[in-house]
């Protein structure tokens, strides 16, 4: 029996390094990160969030400039405000189309779709999240861009007059709207998927008690059911938002890549900070000094702060939401 | 509405409310109305996703596919299919056994307060934009430690962005084995050891291997920790694990498609489709999983 227990020990020892290993990994990401950013941010200051200009330098001149103590291409400077821009704009856009059409999903699902129909569609809102961004970057290239440079774009662009930004030139279809949509098919399975286990976990009386009070069923799900979810689905739409704010390459593919401007209206090219750290890492490879290298790692920093604030409030809310609804103590 | 009525006046019995109001239906059944034609919506979205691919990736799926590699912008997909694979096998060496024996940890051993640090730690890595992911392999991975453009470089990044997705359906499987099972084993005399290979293995497998079926369909899909780890290479992968790139197939659908040829569209959309087709093939196989696993408790 002695060695059986000793057995026991040694694996339960190996499991509670392998349980704290998540932990090693992510203060390894977060040390690199910072140590990586620390020179971009002693050169450029605030204005580093402030900046439209970014731009490498001189990679090819032969004398480097020293800014604060940091070597840098003569010429260079990182600003990183049109990338900030192009992410929250994108990612709103997503929330602004991915979120009514998510929880009236979400609702019609487990309220009002026969429960042998809903087999077969939560499966298949599930293999939505399961595609690969590039998947969605390919659809949003031969799919979706054409259809908003020749039929969305000229019939939102009579609008323009209107409603400010939906004017304007529409361009080639790549560009912020086209962002925006792609990134709300993404997101949509996560909200639906994730208000639908919650709604589906309200208790049946207190909507049936609703009923049987005369209300409609719209007005039992409007007044009963949807304030007990109510925190746990926002939870799950600032997932989805996190989620938005992260994706890379399928923004990568349709935004039309543009720096150094704002956009001026809702089909202008785009970066965003994730496609960015994609799309440039390449071409910092050549700045000498690195700075350009570090400018990129400040971006992840910035994303991985922002991303992990959103996310851990999505995952409080969410849980919280669950506690509201009952499910778990 | 607050008016006070005199107590003495006569009782009045009209309704407050008119319950058979015809605008109160009408409202209902209109935002129900909406809400099955977003569903719809959704629905013809899935599809019209699944349906423009296979449409586009049928015409280029032959034999020859498989058997030869990319030459430049033309060939077949024979590396990245196998790199994909070696990526995917490599990655899993790394974040399979931390994965499971850590949500083991979690479930069976941790005290309450350790168990959920754990998983809030998890949730925190699981929310890292992979790009940031890629980011740090490379300036670690391939500079730093001078593994170069390779599978090795490339598996660990996958590693990180797979590993809290098995340490928590790991720890989600295990937690839902009823503790009568573990007390019962315990009591026989088992170590805590022997309790979790024998009994309360044989109910949380299935739920285990959904996680590990989920985050071979989560690295198969990755791009954006790859592009600066794995490289990419023309030629099929070979043993040396580090300073040689090697091939994956969502590189083809990202790069081939801005190339100006039909033939590297063409094989932009077949590497999407094989993904695609590979991540039903995965979601199958985690329903059946799923399904069996349900009827066991």
């Amino acid at each position: 029996m002695g060695i059986a227990r000793l057995r026991s020990k040694i694996f339960q020892v190996a499991a509670g390094i392998a349980a704290v290993s998540p932990l090693f990994v992510l203060l390894f990401v977060a040390v690199v990160l910072l140590k990586d950013a620390l020179p971009a941010f002693r050169y450029q200051g605030f204005s580093f969030y402030t900046g439209l200009t970014w731009n490498m330098g001189n990679a090819y001149a032969n004398n480097v400039v020293v800014h604060n103590g940091v070597q840098a291409a003569p010429g260079a400077t990182f600003g990183i405000l049109p990338f900030i821009v192009g992410t929250l704009a994108s990612s709103l856009i997503a929330i602004v189309i991915g979120v009514p059409i998510s929880l009236l999903s979400a609702f019609a699902l487990v309220y009002k779709v026969p429960p042998r129909l809903a087999k077969w569609i939560s499966p298949m809102v599930e293999l939505l999240a399961g595609i690969p961004s590039v998947v969605y970057g390919l659809w949003g290239v031969i799919v979706l861009a054409p259809v908003i440079a020749n039929q969305v774009g000229p019939w939102l662009a009579k609008l323009g007059s209107v409603i400010p930004f939906l004017g304007g030139s529409i361009g080639s279809g790549f560009g912020l709207l086209t962002s925006g949509i792609v990134l709300a098919v993404m997101i949509i399975p996560i909200i639906t998927a994730t208000s639908r286990d919650l709604l589906a976990q309200v208790p049946k009386l207190p909507i049936e008690g609703a009923r049987a009070l005369g209300m409609t069923s719209y007005e039992s799900m409007r007044h009963v059911a949807l304030p007990l979810a109510k925190r746990g689905i926002i939870g799950a739409i600032i997932l989805g938002w996190s989620r938005a704010l992260g994706e890379t390459m399928a923004v990568l593919m349709v935004s039309g890549n543009a720096s150094n401007y704002l956009p001026t209206n809702l089909y202008s090219p785009i970066s965003t900070m994730a496609s960015t750290i994609a799309a440039l890492l390449d071409s910092a490879m050549n700045d000498a000094t690195s700075l350009s290298i570090h400018a990129l790692a400040l971006i992840a920093v910035t994303l991985l702060v922002i991303t992990m604030l959103t996310n851990l409030l999505a995952r409080l809310l969410v849980q919280v939401g669950r506690r509201d609804i009952g499910t778990e103590g | 509405m607050d008016q006070r009525v005199h107590p003495m006046a006569p009782y009045d019995t009209t309704p407050q409310v008119d319950f058979h109001s015809q605008r109160r239906r009408i409202q209902s059944i209109a935002l129900w109305g909406v809400a099955l034609l977003t569903l719809t919506l959704v629905v013809l979205i899935v599809l019209d996703i699944l349906l423009s691919v296979i449409v586009k990736g049928v015409p280029g799926l032959n034999l020859a596919i498989f058997a030869t590699p990319t030459s430049g912008i033309a060939g077949g997909l024979q590396n990245a299919i196998l790199g994909t694979l070696v990526l995917i096998a490599l990655s899993m060496v790394f974040s399979m056994p931390l994965g499971i024996l850590g949500g083991i940890f979690v479930a069976c051993f941790a005290p309450a307060r350790l168990a959920s640090a754990v998983r809030f730690i998890s949730e925190v890595l699981a929310g890292i934009p992979s790009i940031v992911i890629g980011y740090f392999g490379y300036a670690v991975m391939v500079l730093q430690w001078g593994m170069g453009f390779s599978a090795l470089a490339g598996a660990i990044s996958l590693a990180m962005i797979t590993l809290p997705y098995i340490v928590r359906t790991t720890d989600a499987s295990f937690t839902q084995v009823p503790g009568a099972y573990w007390e019962g084993a315990i009591a026989l005399g088992m170590t805590p050891l022997m309790a979790v290979r024998t009994v309360v293995t044989k109910l949380a497998a299935p739920g285990v291997m959904t996680g590990v079926l989920l985050a071979i369909s989560i690295a198969l899909g990755e791009t954006a920790p790859l592009i600066y780890t794995a490289g990419w290479s023309n030629f099929d992968p070979s043993l040396h694990l580090v300073k040689n790139p090697i091939a994956y197939l969502t590189y083809v659908v990202w790069t081939y498609l801005n190339e100006p040829f039909h033939s590297a569209h063409q094989l932009a959309y077949t590497a999407a489709l094989l993904l695609v087709v590979i991540v039903m093939i995965l979601h199958i196989l985690v329903r059946l999983l799923q399904r069996g696993g349900v009827k066991h408790s």
